[in-house]
């Protein structure tokens, strides 16, 4: 963004700090490539499971009830994560639960980052009244325990795919909001858009092709956390048998499914729950460096930790301020917000 | 004296129009699941019995009317009778708050007693084992899924060692793996903070002088460096309290731990829509009121936050 270094500037020419920050940027550079390896191999995963799946995740067999891990069976096949209490194959039903997860996740994204940019740019556009409600609402939705509400309207309005990506996404427009609305109020008070406006350009113009590519980077950082987000969300949903209904696998109910059997067949629930934390980790992760790489100025590299300065995370008496809130975004549970 | 009594009544504005919008939202859902007369009736009842019904739930009356009269009733309190105990709503959710309590508060004090020393420590010894390996477990802490977390304790600590009851609510023994789950999170957001919180302050000037003038260096940690990183970290820890309890559902039900947050998914299963309500709110409330405090104990703590 606008502090970065042109890669055009030799390294010799930088003061040592730079330059010890241009291997850091590589690092971080290779770590943000797996991250996206890991998501995209998932998807491949995910897209790829009817074949991929050694069999079928729904088809229950009675005589390999809870087998443990084994290459040969009962039946003479091979369950290399064991079976569940209905005999079906776990590994099967993890590569097939990795479809809910990535679907719900994503399209919870979608919803999310739609609603949340087009309001937070909304209201730091057009200030006044409209930012003012924009923005009470959104305090007011991080005042209180969401999750428990979504719990509420799902358990209310029966879980179905369109409540649950719906619920998730809205669970997490605030975020996008208001780091948008903040560097839409720095953009607005540049030359360039005022040169626009001279020229004549009109205002959605504006915001499509001149503020919305510049904040499109930090859209992309927030979608990232919030997918990590969105993922849990949806697992926690379904554990709590809230989310995706059975039979069709997902990571959160098989996890709730395993929980009676823990003492004798604990891999029900573990292999999906390890792939689940795995993924959480990776994504939230992935979506720190990327913050540190695509956006210089919020890297606290002296550090070498992007929570550096607390007083400007999520808190609503500090002043408005995008690069504490997007780092906040990082500091707030899956479970909570 | 006349800035500080603005502020106060700025966050109380605030703090109103969240319970607003939280019982609005709360009627609005209500409103979109649909007519509750058939769930109160046998299906072979009689028209004349269903005028009845809505008539005494008040149906039968425009919307308008109906949510003027509900923001009146949780003005009161008052959220009707749950179908299921057969009590008014609140008294049944007021009989599960002190599990929920009990439950947070012993997951906040643990969390705070675990992660403040290692925060410490991974600060003091930066860049050593034993600073990577805490923040590494602090990074997998603030990525795991709750309930994941509760399922992994019990089976290791309680199935394999045999060391901690898997679920209830008992003796002190009991609240163990339920608080170290539910406060997982926070241990690992507060020890992450705490330690970068630190080095910030050690980094600084009079952390140097201290040392130059010969100051042994858990003098200046304890003295000098830590009173300096105490607010934000002390910031963090206050919100962390405000949604650990309003957000155990998840803890709870791993736990079977007869708190409110199990209570409301109980009565989600058993369509107990008013306990539903009830509950919400009231973990709403209790997570505003938190934050509400924390917010103006915070304006006194740091005079650069209080308005001038």
């Amino acid at each position: 963004m606008a502090s970065s270094i042109p890669a055009s500037v030799p390294a010799e020419a930088l003061p040592v700090d730079v330059a010890r920050g241009g291997r850091v940027t590589r690092r971080t550079r290779r770590l943000v490539a797996a991250g996206l390896a890991f998501v995209l191999l998932l998807a491949l995963v995910a897209i790829a499971a009817p074949w991929l799946a050694p069999h079928d995740p729904v088809r229950q067999s009675l005589r390999v009830r809870l087998v443990a891990p084994t290459l040969a069976a009962a039946d003479g096949l091979a369950h290399p994560l064991g079976t569940d209490h209905l005999g079906r194959d776990v590994l099967s039903r993890t590569i097939f639960g990795a479809r809910v997860s990535l679907v719900v996740g994503f399209a919870a994204v979608l919803v999310g980052s739609v609603v949340g940019a087009a309001l937070g740019i909304l209201a730091g556009y057009r200030g006044g009244w409209t930012d003012t409600v924009i923005m009470t609402v959104a305090d007011a939705q991080l005042a209180f325990p969401f999750v428990l509400l979504a719990i509420g309207i799902i358990g209310v309005l029966g879980p179905s795919f369109p409540t649950l990506v719906v619920v998730i996404g809205l669970s997490g427009w605030v975020d996008y909001a208001r780091v948008l609305r903040s560097q839409v109020l720095i953009l607005k008070g540049r030359e360039f858009v005022d040169a626009i406006h001279a020229l004549g350009g009109a205002v959605p113009r504006i915001v499509t092709r001149h503020i919305l590519p510049n904040v499109l980077s930090t859209l992309v950082v927030i979608a990232t956390l919030q997918l990590a987000r969105a993922i849990v969300l949806e697992a926690t949903l379904s554990f709590l048998g809230l989310g995706i209904q059975p039979p069709t696998p997902s990571w959160g109910g098989m996890i709730q499914e395993g929980r009676e059997y823990l003492d004798s067949a604990w891999w029900i629930s573990i292999f999906p729950g390890c792939l689940l934390l795995l993924t959480s980790l990776v994504v939230s992760r992935s979506g720190d460096w990327l913050r540190d790489l695509l956006d210089p100025t919020l890297r606290a590299s002296r550090l070498g930790d992007g929570d550096a300065d607390p007083r400007r995370r999520r808190f609503v008496t500090a002043p408005p301020d995008a690069h504490g809130h997007l780092r906040a975004c990082r500091a707030r549970s899956p479970h909570r917000s | 004296m006349r800035a500080l009594a603005a502020f106060l009544a700025a966050r109380l504005i605030r703090a109103l129009i969240a319970v607003w919008l939280v019982s609005t939202v709360v009627f609005v859902v209500m409103r979109l699941s649909g007519d509750p007369v058939p769930l109160l009736l046998p299906p072979d009842a009689p028209r004349s019995e269903y005028a009845r019904v809505a008539k005494e739930l008040g149906t039968d009356r425009p919307l308008p009317v109906q949510y003027a009269v509900f923001l009146g009733h949780v003005v009161q309190g008052d959220f009707g009778r749950s179908i299921h105990f057969r009590l008014p709503a609140m008294r049944v959710a007021l009989d599960y708050l002190p599990a929920t309590l009990e439950l947070g508060l012993t997951a906040f004090a643990l969390a705070v007693l675990v992660a403040v020393p290692v925060g410490v420590i991974s600060a003091v010894r930066r860049n050593t084992a034993v600073d990577h390996v805490a923040m590494a477990v602090a990074l997998i802490g603030q990525s795991a899924p709750t309930f994941f977390l509760g399922i992994l304790f019990i089976l290791l600590l309680s199935l394999k060692a045999g060391l901690l009851p898997t679920s209830g609510r008992g003796d002190w023994t009991h609240v163990v793996l339920p608080a170290l789950t539910l406060g997982a999170f926070s241990m690992a957001s507060i020890a992450r903070l705490t330690r970068s919180a630190l080095l910030e302050v050690l980094r600084q000037d009079y952390v140097r002088t201290a040392r130059a003038k010969g100051l042994r260096e858990w003098r200046v940690v304890a003295k000098h460096a830590l009173r300096n990183a105490a607010i934000p970290v002390l910031t963090i820890t206050g919100l962390q309290l405000g949604t650990l309890l309003g957000a155990s559902v998840v803890t709870e039900t791993v736990f079977a731990w007869p708190g409110l947050g199990r209570l409301a998914i109980h009565s989600i299963y058993n369509r107990d829509y008013p306990i539903v309500q009830c509950v919400v709110f009231l973990s709403a409330l209790v997570f505003i009121v938190i934050n509400f405090v924390i917010e103006i104990a915070y304006g006194f703590l740091d005079p650069r936050i209080r308005p001038r």
